[in-house]
């Protein structure tokens, strides 16, 4: 009975997908995380020692120290940050000023690079050689090294993080409000403070605590411009790599886990108050003309962008000047003989590779494991519907998961003589597969919201009609959420070329990435070499980027007909 | 096999259905005849789309039977139960043309190009659609979205069609429209087909049979003029169509007092001295204008309080003389309302027709 055989198959599939998903997760996620746990009530040789680790940690002065330093720095950086960026989105949702794509795409450029190129562009502009450095001293600190730099370079970092979620926070308003609150008399400010304000608290909650969980889990800023301003990130770092202590390395780490999962479930609960806001009543707000509150936001944003652009371009600059300050005349040796002599010829190439891999895998993964679990009905299922909520739970967790814990974590696992798994130690699979982890939650939620966007009877229509669900899956589900799946792609690459969390505990040296090389660059001296790689990292994921909008725009073009659909 | 089970299309047996504590059907039974065109009817929340799931193998019964063509198919999934199905959304594949989007399930099944493409044109040319095979779904109105719906349905020439509240998300022009369609397709084709809708009217206007469902049971299994006109329950005489309600008492021999006025109707079992409740149609009433309503029983009358203008006819709200408060909805053609001087205050005799009275226990509802 060859139908009944294919229905078996079918079955198989569906179940199987859900289940394997579950378990990848398991193996590569929650793992490596219960091992750091475990690794933390162990000695150096791996004894049993209860909670003396953490006792010797919270008793040393360098707990106390480098908490307080990581709240002070993550406090400072939202507060300096938020504001800001909420200015910057209100300027684009609710003013009248011209070029709004532009800046709204100058507002994301932080995101093509790793977070080191600020902190060299700081070095650069307010460093010991820097032509600003009066304006620190000006300021009345004594150098950018340290909580200054710190708190600069994050800002500009986590910028269009925050600006993206204001962006959608603000873009939610209902206009019959303002609408009432006119008929009503009411001035302007006061508009602003009962009606805008209040909408856009959920959006300014959650832009902070992404800030703020952002920067206590940064690694390399205050590596490179942190001075001796030590932050819990560090102290892992000086644990596992200095130290080879990856008891004490997991005790440190799971410290850091404490605020992170503490941010992840405030958000959570947000995000799930503010459905409730909203009607499909609502009518969308649109701005008019005001000229003099458009002239003041247009020169805010105008401001802003020419920071972002000054710090990407003095960056840029830095890695073609022979020596900084003092020979200003232009050159190639940086990418030359910089990398070379570093013995880092062979980053560049291998970020590209395990970003192209991060890109390709991950976005299958990711968007096949979200279909998995959204449409193929596993909820229903009585023998393997408990596989749905322990893949769910676990496509969630690495949002609460700084990459430094989830770097030891795989350390801790992987580098385990007893697992068989062992062999991935120090390869490049290893490092896209931490990656892809990484960066796991907000594909996922991507290829959900793209899902749920399709009607729920596909799949039931192809069984009425005979057909396995997989085909239906290749023929309607990938084309018609084809976008959604290259935005997710574009996602992992860009992510994958500028991290360091994660994979600065598991390279090895021929699998030295881009980004972790600027740290050896910049540590050896060689800024110049250091700001070299960081422009190479931001061109390419820049082009790339580029790459993956052409297709985009290229594919909904050409799928015009049925995508927007022109009634005849 | 026996006659009966030969004609037999579908039959249900004791389908019971609980989400967690929440039970959506309790023991349902029910048999379909071949060709029969079976209407769902219910309010929201009734069952009658988890029942039409559970025949399609979407959801899984807690507890029953489903028999399909003398096949027990109760725990068969979707793919290996004979059936088409066209929901609410259509779910066209948006990416697919018309042509695609039907031909979708016969391409599965190995025919040939040919073949495929004739079957295709045939069934476009069915459902009044015959040059729309290129086009994309979003490029039609939502009335030809549904006939592709329906056509993809019936391409592999399924034996039973299940609609899944087909017409609700159309206008009521184009509801209309399709009503006749769908009923003369079905006719010509002889499917069995189960039509879900929570719109009564569809349900009166397209059914051979009507099924009632409320909480999770059946009240009434009948055909349209069968169940408006001999409800079984005082819920089915509510849902379907508009009902005057009367609280009465039962004074014996088919005779009942609402509040000083006696009514009769034919004699049935009910008990002297019981509180009941009268329901009659606005329609069950004579008046003058057929002639002097003068010796006819149950002769009443009351100021107008309100007209309801609907168009070809009016619903008078009326004061009953006698009837302590309780008042009446009273069916007038247009041409009755202007003969009659129907207006607000105006007095009116009327006469109740007894014999389409149903009498249910007041504490029945």
């Amino acid at each position: 009975m060859p139908r009944r055989l294919s229905l078996l198959t079918e079955l198989l599939v569906a179940r199987g997908g859900v289940v394997l998903l579950a378990l990848a997760l398991l193996l590569f996620l929650t793992l490596p995380l219960a091992s750091l746990l475990v690794r933390s009530l162990e000695d150096r040789g791996g004894g049993f020692v209860g909670f003396a680790n953490f006792a010797t940690y919270f008793a040393s002065p360098a707990f106390g120290n480098s908490t307080t330093n990581t709240l002070v720095f993550a406090a400072l950086t939202t507060l300096f940050t938020v504001p800001q960026a909420f200015l910057f989105a209100y300027a684009i949702q609710r003013s009248c000023i011209p070029l709004k794509g532009l800046w709204r795409n100058i507002a994301m450029i932080p995101i093509l690079a790793p977070s080191l190129l600020a902190a060299l562009s700081f070095i650069y502009l307010f460093g010991n050689q820097g032509w600003l450095k009066f304006v620190i001293e000006w300021l009345g600190f004594k150098t950018v090294y340290g909580l200054p730099g710190m708190v600069m370079a994050m800002s500009f970092s986590s910028f269009p993080h925050a600006v993206m979620i204001l962006l959608a926070g603000l873009a939610l308003s209902d206009a019959r409000m303002y609408e009432a609150a006119d008929s009503l008399g009411t001035p302007g400010w006061r508009k602003f403070w009962t009606i805008t304000l209040p909408g856009a608290r959920y959006g300014l909650i959650s832009a902070a605590l992404v800030v703020f969980t952002m920067a206590v889990s940064e690694f390399g800023v205050p590596k490179v411009i942190g001075g001796n301003y030590s932050v819990l990130a560090i102290d892992v770092y000086k644990q596992v790599v200095g130290q080879q202590n990856f008891s004490m390395g997991a005790v440190v780490g799971l410290v850091l886990l404490l605020p992170a999962v503490l941010a992840f479930f405030i958000d959570s609960a947000v995000r799930r108050r503010q459905k409730a806001l909203l009607t499909a009543r609502s009518v969308p707000y649109s701005p008019r003309p005001q000229p003099l509150r458009d002239g003041l936001l247009l020169a805010y944003v105008v401001l802003i962008s020419g920071v972002l652009l000054l710090v990407l371009g003095m960056a840029v600059f830095g890695s073609f000047v022979k020596v900084w300050p003092y020979n200003l005349s232009l050159t190639l040796n940086h990418y030359t003989y910089g990398f070379e002599e570093a013995g880092v010829g062979n980053a560049w190439p291998n970020s590209v590779m395990m970003a192209a891999w991060c890109a390709l895998a991950g976005a299958a993964i990711t968007f096949a494991g979200a279909y998995w679990l959204e449409k193929t009905g596993i909820e229903k299922s009585r023998f393997f519907g408990w596989a749905r909520p322990l893949a769910q739970l676990q496509a969630m967790m690495p949002m609460a998961v700084p990459g430094m814990v989830l770097g030891i974590g795989y350390i801790v696992f992987f580098n385990s003589p007893a697992n068989p798994l062992g062999f991935l130690y120090g390869t490049m699979a290893i490092l896209v597969l931490s990656t892809v982890v990484h960066f796991y939650s907000s594909s996922h939620l991507t290829a959900v919201t793209a899902l749920k966007a399709l009607d729920n009877e596909f799949e039931s229509v192809s069984a009425s009609l005979k057909v396995p669900f997989y085909k239906t899956f290749w023929r309607v589900t990938v084309p018609v959420c084809l976008p959604s799946v290259i935005d997710i792609s574009r996602y992992y690459f860009v992510n994958a070329m500028t991290t360091i969390s994660a994979v600065v505990f598991l390279y090895s040296p021929k699998t030295t990435l881009a980004a972790i090389s600027i740290l050896h660059l910049d540590e050896a001296g060689n800024v110049g070499a250091a700001a070299a790689m960081a422009t190479l990292i931001v061109a390419t994921s820049a082009v790339v980027t580029a790459v993956f909008f052409f297709v985009e725009w290229l594919l909904v073009k050409k799928t015009q007909a049925w995508r927007r659909g022109t009634r005849s | 096999m026996t006659g009966k089970a030969a004609s037999e299309a579908l039959r249900l047996e004791g389908i019971h259905k609980a989400f967690g504590g929440f039970i959506a059907l309790k023991s349902v039974d029910l048999a379909i005849s071949r060709g029969e065109l079976v209407c769902f009817v219910g309010p929201s929340g009734c069952g009658k789309t988890t029942l039409l799931r559970i025949i399609a193998g979407l959801e899984t019964q807690t507890a029953g039977r489903v028999i399909q063509d003398g096949r027990d198919v109760s725990n068969a999934p979707p793919a290996a139960r004979d059936y088409g199905i066209v929901f609410q959304s259509y779910a066209l594949f948006p990416n697919l043309t018309i042509r695609d989007n039907v031909a979708y399930g016969l391409v599965n099944r190995r025919r040939g190009r040919g073949e495929i493409d004739a079957r295709v044109a045939e069934l476009l040319k069915l459902v009044g659609l015959p040059d729309s095979g290129a086009k994309y779904p979003a490029q039609m109105s939502g009335g030809q979205q549904q006939r592709i719906a329906l056509a993809r349905a019936l391409a592999t020439a399924p034996s039973l069609l299940l609609l899944d509240e087909p017409l609700s998300a159309l206008d009521a022009k184009e509801r209309e429209r399709l009503r006749g369609e769908i009923r003369q397709l079905q006719r010509r084709l002889g499917v069995t087909t189960i039509l879900v809708t929570h719109d009564q009217e569809e349900a009166l206007s397209m059914a051979d049979r009507v099924v009632v469902m409320n909480h999770g049971v059946i009240e009434q299994v009948g055909a349209p003029l069968e169940v408006y006109e001999r409800p079984a329950t005082p819920f089915v005489a509510d849902f379907i169509g508009k009902v005057n309600v009367l609280n009465a008492t039962c004074l014996g021999s088919g005779r009942y007092r609402v509040g000083q006025v006696e009514l009769d109707t034919p004699v049935n079992g009910i008990a002297a001295g019981r509180a009941v409740r009268l329901y009659l149609r606005p329609e069950d009433r004579v008046l003058a204008d057929g002639g002097p309503l003068a010796g006819r029983p149950n002769l009443l009358q009351g100021a107008v309080r309100n007209v309801d203008f609907l168009g070809t006819f009016c619903l008078a709200t009326i004061d009953v003389d006698g009837f302590d408060g309780q008042s009446m909805l009273v069916y007038f053609s247009l041409n009755q309302a202007l003969e009659l001087g129907v207006r607000e205050g105006v007095q009116i005799p009327f006469a109740l027709r007894g014999e389409r009275v149903r009498v249910f226990p007041a504490a029945a509802s």
